[in-house]
């Protein structure tokens, strides 16, 4: 069901539930755990494996500890935490944006929300190409394997060609955009507009972060 | 007697390190001519091409469709000029099949509903259809090659230039693309080390060594010239 909906009506759901969540200040603690009953009920109705999800979003964790330790060193654990939660709520809903949507049409409704189109180009290229320098890179372990193995110093050659590679490639690619008329920048393609099932969806899922929020308020 | 579309006379090329890649290079292509550019690795075929449509520019004089190749006409060669690279990887660079056909169709200011319409038939000529939704990283190396094709052939250019069109297509599927290539009314410029694909699809061969065109003719008359010819395969 979630993926059916619109990128558009996904981003703004997204954008109102990290608002929400970067907002919250009191009650942080139990705010947070009926935000991440929504989120994993949206994981489930979008029939993605919960562990999966649940575990990969964690990954943002080390990063926010080292600015949480900081906070806790200069005596404000309270902060510390409210780091720690918001950050991973945070990745979750992006993770869960980023999974029910194909990122083409991430990127062409990011691109007629104004978003810087630099940013959008690296995005997009380092989606395209991330597969490929892997490939490539595996490709060179294997060879290196067959012959004896990598060891640290024919680890780093490999780096270094690994990165030369690249960069050829980026000349290439530019090469063959100009040669298709690029002229600095992106033309895309028209983006869909909102169906009604789309409106309903942004309003209903949207109001559900400032729902647990307000009921959260109001109870405690 | 045909109009010429290519006309190269005494290109000369060195890269930035001073290797020197062509040597006086005369070239001449006309309407509706399929040619095949034999030689070996480094022969300077891949650098030659990439002057038709002013990626590289060298000393001597190019010209496309009656105009010479210098920056202010360089936005209408390459509306004339289609080139297929040999690293299809390096070619379709956006996120879908679709997103990468439509491409050229919006630098040329295509409305999306036009490049759409015109990348599907495109896309059916390479026999790509249904493939629009699809990420380019998850096509087999053969499939992206008939997509780099479709984005060229979209834009309908005048003169199709094909890097190693055949590299990683198996056997049917070179077949088909000898028909396509058969079909289609461009000029075509084709770089390629397969002598029965050149013979399949062009009526005369270049062959370069060192930076310099040693030979043409037909193809297999060229081919068997240098020791390529069909019977050594």
């Amino acid at each position: 069901m979630i993926h059916r909906r619109a990128a558009g009506a996904k981003l703004a759901v997204a954008a109102v539930f990290l608002v929400t969540v970067a907002t919250a200040h009191r009650h942080l603690l139990a705010l947070s755990a009926g935000w991440l009953v929504v989120l994993v009920s949206g994981v489930l109705v979008a029939k993605l494996p919960v562990g999966g999800i649940v575990s990969r979003t964690a990954a943002v964790l080390p990063f926010s500890a080292l600015f949480a330790l900081f906070s806790w060193m200069e005596g404000f654990p309270q902060t510390a935490l409210g780091l720690m939660v918001k950050s991973y709520l945070s990745a979750l809903v992006v993770l869960l944006l980023v999974a029910t949507t194909p990122l083409p049409e991430l990127v062409r409704t990011l691109e007629s929300a104004r978003a810087p189109q630099f940013l959008l180009m690296v995005v997009q290229f380092l989606y395209r190409y991330i597969f490929v320098v892997v490939e490539e890179a595996v490709n060179m372990r294997t060879a290196a394997a067959m012959r004896g193995g990598l060891r640290f110093q024919a680890a780093a050659g490999a780096l270094a060609t690994l990165f030369a590679r690249s960069y050829s490639r980026a000349e290439h690619i530019h090469r063959a955009m100009i040669a298709r008329g690029f002229q600095g920048h992106f033309r895309s393609m028209a983006t869909g507009t909102l169906a009604a099932g789309d409106v309903i969806f942004a309003f209903t899922a949207g109001a559900l972060p400032l729902l647990v929020r307000t009921l959260g308020e109001v109870l405690l | 007697m045909r109009r010429p579309v290519v006309d190269v006379n005494g290109l000369q090329y060195s890269y930035p390190d001073g290797t020197q890649a062509l040597r006086g290079v005369n070239f001449h292509l006309e309407a509706g001519e399929a040619v095949a550019l034999l030689g070996a690795n480094g022969s300077g075929k891949t650098t030659f091409a990439l002057h038709i449509n002013g990626l590289l520019r060298g000393r001597g004089s190019v010209s496309v469709c009656g105009m010479e190749v210098e920056p202010r006409s360089l936005a209408l060669v390459r509306r004339k000029v289609g080139m297929v690279f040999q690293d299809a990887d390096s070619q379709l660079f956006m996120p879908s099949v679709l997103e990468d056909v439509t491409f050229g169709l919006l630098n040329q200011g295509l409305s999306s509903e036009d490049a759409c319409e015109r990348a599907r038939v495109a896309l059916r000529q390479t026999g790509m259809a249904g493939a629009e939704t699809r990420a380019p990283h998850h096509l087999s190396a053969g499939e992206k090659r008939r997509v780099a094709l479709a984005g060229i052939l979209a834009l309908d250019p005048e003169i199709l230039v094909l890097d190693e069109p055949t590299t990683y297509l198996d056997p049917p599927g070179q077949r088909a693309l000898a028909d396509l290539l058969r079909a289609l009314p461009q000029a075509k410029i084709l770089i390629t080390h397969d002598v029965p694909f050149a013979h399949a699809t062009c009526s005369r061969a270049v062959f370069f060594h060192d930076g310099a065109v040693v030979a043409e003719g037909p193809v297999e008359a060229v081919a068997a010239r240098f020791g390529w010819g069909l019977a050594a395969r």
